[in-house]
């Protein structure tokens, strides 16, 4: 288990108050002048060198990201976005870190938007986290007031503006194109890239989208080093990450581990186990919904990483674990998610939109027992259709949780789904559509 | 996209009241000069407060004069976004989730409660017409799950039980409180806490 001291998130479960003062005895704002002072390249290359990887879903480098953002300032202004339009199914890591880390939100800002030369940032909330919001925004007050962000920002003649902007109900928004669109004041449908936003994102400008996950981690990586960040992990999954555990498990909880900690240790040290023993355990879906579901024999001796994830064709995405036990029917578990992925469709492409719906109608039949035998694979075809046919990776998203339950669990709706249609039995009489009409009873 | 179906009686006028329009006027100066329209969504919010929790099509034509842009971009975005009522929603508006983690934990009976608590179909006021209620996507709150939201407010950790309670106090106008009802701070493990102990003990 990872040691108390190398948490960086010591305020998760709120012991000790958001406030400014609090924050700062848990050592944030503590030499972020100096920091400031040490320069943009030193900056970039330490989170490089910490090997931090996006913690919102993608895991691409940060480090590299913010290398991407022109180096001198042209004509266009840069912005700085934060992505916490958190609606993943399964995570709620930075609900936590709103409402009871802000100041860790706020200095990672700071650091960030200087390092990508932005005077401008902002945090796009999704709309139901209003009250964490709200907390967010006393915390940016508290910081204008003591001069931590504003016009020379910690006397650094940096000056930073940070504005809160609220979402509405859109899960698609947290694509960070559709964000951009979405507070550009439009309706929040993806932009094809290239171009990409470092170079023309929010009003046409270069802007740089971050989790708030990473940017939070950020001061405390260049406070602490990135040498001691790196040290914990393997290579290229490094550093700490917040778990989401939820589900069937007797004590879901947030937790922050090490990564690369084992899925086993997750669920039976910090969540208390499965309802009804390991033993009981059917699947676990290891990253948010839009990640494949891994059946009980990988989640024995699996390793939760973004790399080890990938080996065992899943992903590690938002580290949200929703853990389902054999007392669940998992075809109606994989239904309801396929629900979920046909609400929140954008409608923009054809294969997503209508494809979304395919997939939920076909899985609710299959719960029900209603389909035949040869839909399962035809419903394989169709995530294969809608899978990198699609502007965003929402199509990849909705598709890839069906090819998990299909690849993993494809026996158990076999068994369930034996429904012959009448037009088999009669193969005989190939010229006759209504071949119904030949049995008796219908005649 | 949510199907959404705009009320049929409307009101004939719409205008920000003082609070309104100087909450309105501060959200513009956020975003930089010509680019105001990135404060629809904001002003939808405004709007929606300030008409009993819904928005009529003259707010949307308001806010298009106000912000000099078309109105059918401010009724594209009404209707694009789930969280804008376009009908009227009772006093108390609890919102469900339903989505794959609460459905684990229960959250199916949650929605039989409300159907028998409050009306039988969803976005159907209760009998006093003070509450409404629907079945929503994920909220963002997995790990305390089953859970739902009254207006602002997030009540989680539910169960069936707990959920009468909560709509037997809203009926006897009182609010109840939010947050976890399992008796556990925030997003910890009930019982089971094995890191930052020595901030706990603090």
């Amino acid at each position: 288990m990872l040691k108390d001291e190398d948490r960086i998130f010591q305020n998760l479960y709120n012991d000790s108050g958001a406030d400014i003062e609090s924050a700062k005895l848990r050592n944030d704002w503590n030499g972020t002048k100096e920091i400031l002072e040490k320069g943009r390249e030193w900056i970039i290359n330490e989170v490089k060198s910490s090997e931090l990887r996006g913690r919102g879903g993608a895991g691409f480098p940060t480090g590299l990201k913010w290398s991407f953002a022109p180096k001198e300032v042209g004509s266009r202004p840069h912005y700085l976005v934060i992505n916490a339009d958190e609606s993943e199914p399964g995570t709620c890591k930075d609900r936590d870190i709103l409402r009871f880390e802000p100041h860790k939100l706020i200095e990672g800002c700071l650091i960030a938007s200087y390092a990508v030369n932005a005077h401008k940032c902002y945090i796009y909330i999704r709309g139901e986290y209003f009250n964490e919001g709200q907390k967010l925004q006393t915390a940016i007050d508290e910081a204008y007031k003591n001069n931590l962000i504003g016009k020379n920002a910690l006397n650094s003649g940096w000056d930073l503006d940070i504005y809160i902007h609220y979402g509405a109900g859109a899960y698609i928004c947290g694509e960070e194109t559709a964000l951009l669109e979405s507070l550009e004041g439009k309706k929040g449908q993806p932009r094809l890239k290239p171009p990409f936003p470092a170079l023309i994102g929010l009003y046409g400008c270069p802007t740089i989208i971050n989790n708030v996950e990473t940017v939070a981690a950020v001061p405390t990586i260049l406070r602490r080093g990135a040498k001691w960040f790196s040290s914990l992990g393997r290579a290229k999954n490094t550093g700490t990450k917040i778990y989401c555990i939820s589900g069937n498990v007797n004590n879901p909880c947030n937790v922050e581990e090490e990564m690369g900690v084992s899925l086993k240790e997750l669920i039976e040290t910090h969540a208390g186990g499965v309802v009804g023993g390991w033993d009981n355990l059917k699947a676990v879906i290891p990253g948010g919904s839009s990640m494949p579901m891994l059946p009980k024999e990988i989640c024995d001796n699996m390793k939760m990483d973004f790399d080890a994830c990938v080996e065992n064709k899943t992903g590690l995405g938002t580290a949200g674990i929703v853990v389902i036990n054999n007392d669940q029917d998992i075809i109606k578990c994989m239904a309801r998610i396929a629900r979920f992925y046909k609400h929140e469709s954008c409608g923009q492409c054809t294969p997503c939109r209508e494809g979304s719906g395919w997939m939920w109608r076909m899985l609710e039949r299959m719960a029900a027992g209603e389909a035949t035998p040869d839909e399962v694979d035809m419903l394989f075809d169709v995530t294969k259709q809608i899978e990198g046919h699609t502007i965003c990776a929402f199509g990849e998203g909705s598709s890839w949780p069906v090819q998990g339950l299909i690849r993993h669990f494809k026996d158990e709706i076999l068994e369930r789904n034996k429904f012959d249609p009448v037009v088999k039995k009669q193969k005989n009489i190939p010229y006759l559509v209504d071949q119904h009409l030949l049995e008796k009873e219908n005649a | 996209m949510s199907v959404k179906k705009i009320h049929k009686e409307q009101p004939e006028t719409f205008k920000f009241s003082d609070k309104s329009m100087e909450a309105a006027n501060k959200i513009v100066s956020n975003y930089p000069n010509g680019k105001q329209q990135s404060a629809v969504m904001a002003l939808l919010y405004i709007a929606q407060r300030q008409n009993d929790n819904w928005i009529p099509l003259q707010a949307m034509k308001y806010i298009a004069k106000f912000l000099d842009m078309p109105y059918i971009k401010v009724y594209e975005v009404a209707t694009f976004y789930s969280m804008y009522n376009l009908s009227p929603v009772g006093k108390y508006f609890f919102q469900v989730c339903t989505t794959t983690p609460c459905m684990l934990r229960g959250a199916y009976d949650l929605v039989k409660v409300c159907k028998s608590k409050i009306s039988e179909k969803e976005n159907v006021l209760s009998e006093d017409g003070k509450i409404s209620w629907m079945e929503v996507e994920c909220l963002g709150a997995c790990v305390n799950a089953p859970m739902m939201q009254v207006n602002e407010d997030y009540y989680e950790d539910l169960n069936g039980k707990k959920l009468e309670e909560i709509i037997e106090t809203i009926y006897q106008n009182k609010i109840p409180k939010p947050g976890s009802y399992s008796g556990r701070i925030n997003a910890e493990p009930v019982n089971n806490r094995k890191t930052l102990l020595g901030n706990k003990n603090a």
